[in-house]
This record gives C-alpha cells, sequence and structure tokens, in this order.
C-alpha cells in the first residue's frame, strides 16, 4: 500500500492581474523527506509556501498537507503544520519565552502544557540563557532559531521554511542547518525554500528548481548535477607562465576544451574516465616539470545547474518586475 | 473550534499587546504627553482670549471634555500602526498559520487598545482636575461619559484596524489618519463654542459625532451648565448627544468588524 504523501499539490495557478505568479506547479514530498524548492526571487517559491500553509488561496489547482486537502479545510490543516516564513516573525517586545508561550496558548495547548513547551524548545535551541530577554536583544541567528522553534511548539508533523537562513552569517548559517538535519532525522517532513544552492545540495532529498512559476527541473542533486554534465578535470598551476603549456598537454585527456582562468591559474575541462584521467594528468605535468598547487576532479554545483537550466545564474534580482507586480497586489488584495 | 476560542485567543493576543506597553513605556508616556500639553495649551494659552472674563478657568472646564474625546480617537490609529506592523513584520502570517480563532487578532488588538485608552483617560483626568477642572454630577454619571468615550474610541479603533491592514506601513497609518482625524476632531465642539462657526462648519460640526460623544461626556462630567460656553444646543445630535454617539459606535462596528476581518483573513506580508 502507498502511503499518504506529506505534501501533494496538482496544477497550482496563482494570478497577480496579468503576472503569473505560479504557472501549475505539481509537487509530491513523500512523508519524512525533504524537498528543496530552489528558484531565485521572484520565481514563486514564497507564493507555493503560502498557498500550501492556507494564508493564500489558488486561482487553480488542488494541494493536500498531511492528507487533508487545503482549501477544503484550512483550520485542520494549520493543526499539523508549522511555518517559519522569510522574515523571523518574532515579536520582539516579547521574551523568547513569551514568544512561544503564546503560540502554545494559540494552538490551544492549554497553560501549563504551553509554558512546559517553551521550556522544552528553548533548550532545544540553545536559547535557555536569552530566554527572558525580550527578542529585541537576540542577534539574528538567535531570531530565526526562535522563530523556528515558534514553528514547532506544536510538533507539527510537516514543516514549511521559508528561506531559513537568508541574511544570517555563515556560521549562523551552518548552525541552522544543524538543526534542521536533526528535526528531519526526528520525523518531520520539511519543506524548504531556498536561493542558496549549497544549502538545497546539503538539506534535501529531492530539488525541485523553478524559475517564472514554473519547475523546470527536478530529482535528487545527483540526477540535476548529471543533467548537466558530467564531471571535470581542474587543475591550479603554481607558475601562471604554465597556464598555457599545461592545457595543451591535457587537452587530449578531455572530452571538451578546457577553459583557462588566468588569474586563478586554473583550467577546468569536461572529461570521463573518472580517476584514471587524474592520475595521467598528474604524471603528465609532472614529466614536463609544470608545478601544480591543485588538482581535482569536479563535480558540477547546483549553480551549474541552474546557469544551465534557467540562462541565468541564481542570483537574488531585487528588480524582478514579476516580484515587485506580486508584491503591490498582495498590499492591494 | 468552539466559539470560546475567541475570547480565550483574544485575550492571549491582547496580553501580547500589553506586554508591549509595559517594555516600551515611552509609548504610552509619549500618548499621554501630547494630550497633556494640549490640555496646559488650549487652557492658558487660548483660554485667556476665549474666556476674558473668567480669566480661562470656565473654558478650562468646557475644554476638558472636548480633549478627553480628541484623545481617545487619536489613540485610534495605535491599532492601525500596530497591525501594520504585525503585518509588515510577517507576525500576521504566523498567527493566520496557526489553528487560533482568526476573528482574535483583531479583537485582541482592539481590546488592548481599550486598556490603552484607560491609562490616558486616567492620567488626563488627574491633569485636568490640576488645572481645575472638576466633576459636578454622581459618580455613576461621570463613569458612563468616560464608559462612552471608550466605546466610541472602540469603534474608531475598528476603522483603524482596517485601515491598518490595507495600507502598506505603519507610517502610511499616522499620516493618513491625520488628515481624516484632525478636521474630525476640531471642526467640532471640542475647543471652541459651536457659536464661532461659520455656517457650513458649524453644520458639520453639529452633526460631527466627535461632537456629540464630546457633548455627551460635558452633559455627565456637568460642565455645560451654568457654563456660558456651552449654551443649550439646538441641532439633534447635540440635544440627543449619548443616543446619537451610540448610533455612531453602532453603526461603525457594524460596518467595519466584518470588513477588517475579511481583510485579515486575506493578507498577507509584503
Amino acid at each position: 500500500m502507498m502511503e499518504t504523501p506529506a505534501i501533494q499539490a496538482r496544477g497550482l495557478v496563482k494570478k497577480y492581474g496579468s503576472v503569473v505568479a505560479l504557472d501549475g506547479v505539481d509537487l509530491t514530498v513523500p512523508t519524512g523527506t525533504v524537498l528543496g524548492l530552489l528558484g531565485p526571487n521572484g520565481a514563486g517559491k514564497t507564493t507555493i509556501v503560502r498557498i500550501l500553509t492556507t494564508l493564500l488561496r489558488p486561482d487553480e489547482g488542488t494541494a493536500e498537507v498531511a492528507g487533508i486537502d487545503v482549501l477544503a479545510h484550512p483550520g485542520e490543516v494549520r493543526r499539523s503544520l508549522g511555518l517559519s516564513g522569510q522574515y523571523a516573525a518574532v515579536d520582539e517586545y516579547l521574551t523568547g519565552f513569551e514568544n512561544l508561550d503564546m503560540i502554545g496558548r494559540l494552538y490551544h495547548l492549554g497553560r501549563k502544557a504551553s509554558r512546559e513547551r517553551a521550556r522544552e524548545l528553548l533548550a532545544q535551541f540553545n536559547l535557555e540563557d536569552a530566554g527572558n530577554r525580550p527578542a529585541k536583544t537576540y542577534s539574528g541567528g538567535m531570531r530565526r532559531r526562535l522563530d523556528l522553534a515558534g514553528a514547532l511548539v506544536a510538533a507539527p508533523p510537516v514543516l514549511f521554511l521559508d528561506e531559513p537562513t537568508t541574511g544570517l552569517d555563515p556560521r549562523s548559517r551552518t548552525e541552522m542547518w544543524a538543526v534542521l538535519q536533526g528535526l528531519v532525522s526526528g520525523g518531520t517532513t520539511l519543506l524548504l525554500t531556498t536561493q542558496y544552492l549549497e544549502e538545497a545540495d546539503l538539506l534535501a532529498d529531492e530539488i525541485v528548481v523553478i524559475d517564472h512559476g514554473k519547475i523546470i527541473a527536478q530529482g535528487t542533486a545527483d540526477q540535476l548535477k548529471s543533467q548537466v554534465g558530467g564531471e571535470r578535470l581542474e587543475v591550479t598551476v603554481t607558475d601562471p607562465a604554465t597556464l598555457e603549456a599545461a592545457s595543451r598537454l591535457l587537452t587530449p585527456l578531455g572530452v571538451g576544451a578546457p577553459v583557462l582562468a588566468e588569474h586563478q591559474r586554473n583550467l577546468l575541462m569536461p572529461v570521463s574516465g573518472g580517476v584514471s584521467v587524474l592520475r595521467e594528468a598528474l604524471r603528465l605535468l609532472d614529466d614536463q616539470g609544470i608545478g601544480a598547487d591543485d588538482a581535482g576532479l569536479r563535480r558540477p554545483t547546483l549553480d551549474d545547474v541552474f546557469l544551465t537550466l534557467t540562462g541565468h545564474a541564481a542570483e537574488v534580482d531585487d528588480d524582478d518586475p514579476a516580484e515587485a507586480q506580486h508584491q503591490t497586489e498582495e498590499v492591494k488584495a | 473550534m468552539s466559539r470560546l476560542d475567541v475570547f480565550a485567543d483574544a485575550a492571549v493576543v491582547a496580553k501580547r499587546n500589553l506586554i508591549k506597553i509595559k517594555r516600551v513605556p515611552d509609548l504610552l508616556v509619549f500618548t499621554t504627553l501630547s494630550p497633556i500639553m494640549f490640555v496646559l495649551l488650549f487652557a492658558y494659552v487660548f483660554g485667556g482670549a476665549i474666556d476674558p472674563a473668567g480669566g480661562g478657568g470656565g473654558y478650562r472646564e468646557f475644554l476638558i471634555a472636548g480633549i478627553f474625546a480628541q484623545t481617545v480617537v487619536f489613540g485610534a490609529t495605535i491599532t492601525g500602526a500596530g497591525i501594520a506592523d504585525d503585518v509588515q513584520k510577517g507576525i500576521v502570517d504566523r498567527f493566520r498559520s496557526l489553528p487560533m480563532s482568526p476573528s482574535a487578532v483583531l479583537a485582541g488588538r482592539t481590546l488592548s487598545d481599550v486598556v490603552n485608552n484607560v491609562i490616558v483617560l486616567v492620567v488626563m483626568g488627574l491633569t485636568g482636575l490640576l488645572v481645575g477642572w472638576r466633576i459636578r454630577t454622581s459618580f455613576f454619571e461621570a463613569l458612563w461619559g468616560f464608559i462612552l468615550l471608550l466605546v466610541f474610541a472602540y469603534a474608531i479603533s475598528w476603522v483603524m484596524a482596517w485601515v491598518g491592514l490595507i495600507v502598506p506601513s505603519p507610517e502610511v497609518v499616522n499620516n493618513a489618519s491625520f488628515v481624516i482625524i484632525f478636521p474630525l476632531t476640531f471642526v467640532a465642539n471640542t475647543f471652541v463654542p459651536l457659536d464661532t462657526l461659520p455656517g457650513p462648519l458649524k453644520a458639520f460640526a453639529e452633526w460631527n459625532p466627535v461632537s456629540a460623544v464630546t457633548q455627551a461626556a460635558r452633559n455627565l462630567f456637568g460642565n455645560t451648565d451654568p457654563n456660558p460656553l456651552a449654551p443649550h444646543p439646538t441641532a439633534w445630535p447635540l440635544v440627543h448627544p449619548e443616543l446619537y454617539t451610540l448610533i455612531w459606535a453602532a453603526a461603525v462596528l457594524i460596518i467595519f468588524v466584518p470588513l477588517a476581518n475579511a481583510q485579515y483573513r486575506r493578507s498577507t506580508s509584503r
């Protein structure tokens, strides 16, 4: 028997006037897995999250979360989901404890259970010491953790995180990843949106790449990378003057022309054959006395995937007219 | 979800808003400082000119109910600004994703603003007593006067709640509401006797609900008779100020409670 997926969406369409924010999106997230929704600003990621978390009604399509119809029974769905939005939605005048206690009360956990749960989560998210300070005094990373803790108050089986690490410094980001990995190992189903390819690569079982409201690719990180092509040989020579010579020497080993980056003393070339090619390359360089600082086989990154699929890099594009339109429409809505 | 959840949830939201007053007392200080300033300015700067014979004493008595009305109406902008702020910060998104009663966020917000208004009225009442204002009626009549002021302010809070949900930022709430609230509270019997106003303005002022609530409070505090600045009005709303105030409050609530709640269900952060 097939288990009901934790999240299932069919043909989601959302239009803001003439701007199509979502153009027929299908998603399936099996229970206990992580789906990474990857795309630039304005691609439609947040719109998907808002529809699945009952904040927004789609113009067309159906969606189920935890087996419950999102459009027909929004109230029931809300009991089964946790949402942590793009901006940490913590009340900065309340203490960390008060924030979580309030959310517990609004989940109708009861006074005593709300307090216990708040203390438990503060401990779990390493906020015990800061629990009695107003959230105003928290660092960005602490606020995000508190916001995530807020999404977990009712221990929901399905968790939606909209860009959980946007705006965090690298250390806080790594900490957040560890927290999320812990949750997933506990069995939580997670849908997260991100602009960071590294994040999707690290956390997601399956990645859906979305651009202009459409799914343009999906699969595991490895599958997506292999769509772009196989491995590459990367060599960094010690002396920039030898880069040309190294290139002439190694070209016969490749399945495509090498790309040279003079400033980085770098050579990148598609190859096939794995480690034996690398070994051969190193022997050839050695024979000719060309010194190398670094050499290795590189698999394509998700950045390469994105560039290949969309024709543009996964850069934050604040001037995206679709996103701007999207925002003004929502204000009016 | 039971019906009682609305009240329980609204209480939780109201408590949250009141904690903010506790944590940022500056807010309350500034909302009370400006009416105190108004009392002092009007009583001592304009008072002498308006009421030369009494040296401003009679005017001060006349003035206080007007300042009360103006202050509680201005206080409603706090509701709008607070809600716009919650929308902007994504807190409304969080609330809307919870299995709480959807009406509770606005109910809680308007409830906490009543508490805010009570505190402000107490501070202003004390200031009024210091400058010579007196309640010349019974305790219950005065209490009914204060309740009318609060009921009227509560209705305006719902208008502002709706405004707070449709504008893009808290700053806009303040600017937008000033454009409406300034004429509403000044083209009235709040600070000057109506007889001094030119024809069309006088007609507007007579039917202005702010005039009615002011008149009602003045009557109930016993600040009209025998004050020469407050002759017996002839316009219907001011002859029946309590009824007219309640009709307005009811009409505003009937329109704006559903309107604001419907807007809330559709709003998301920007």
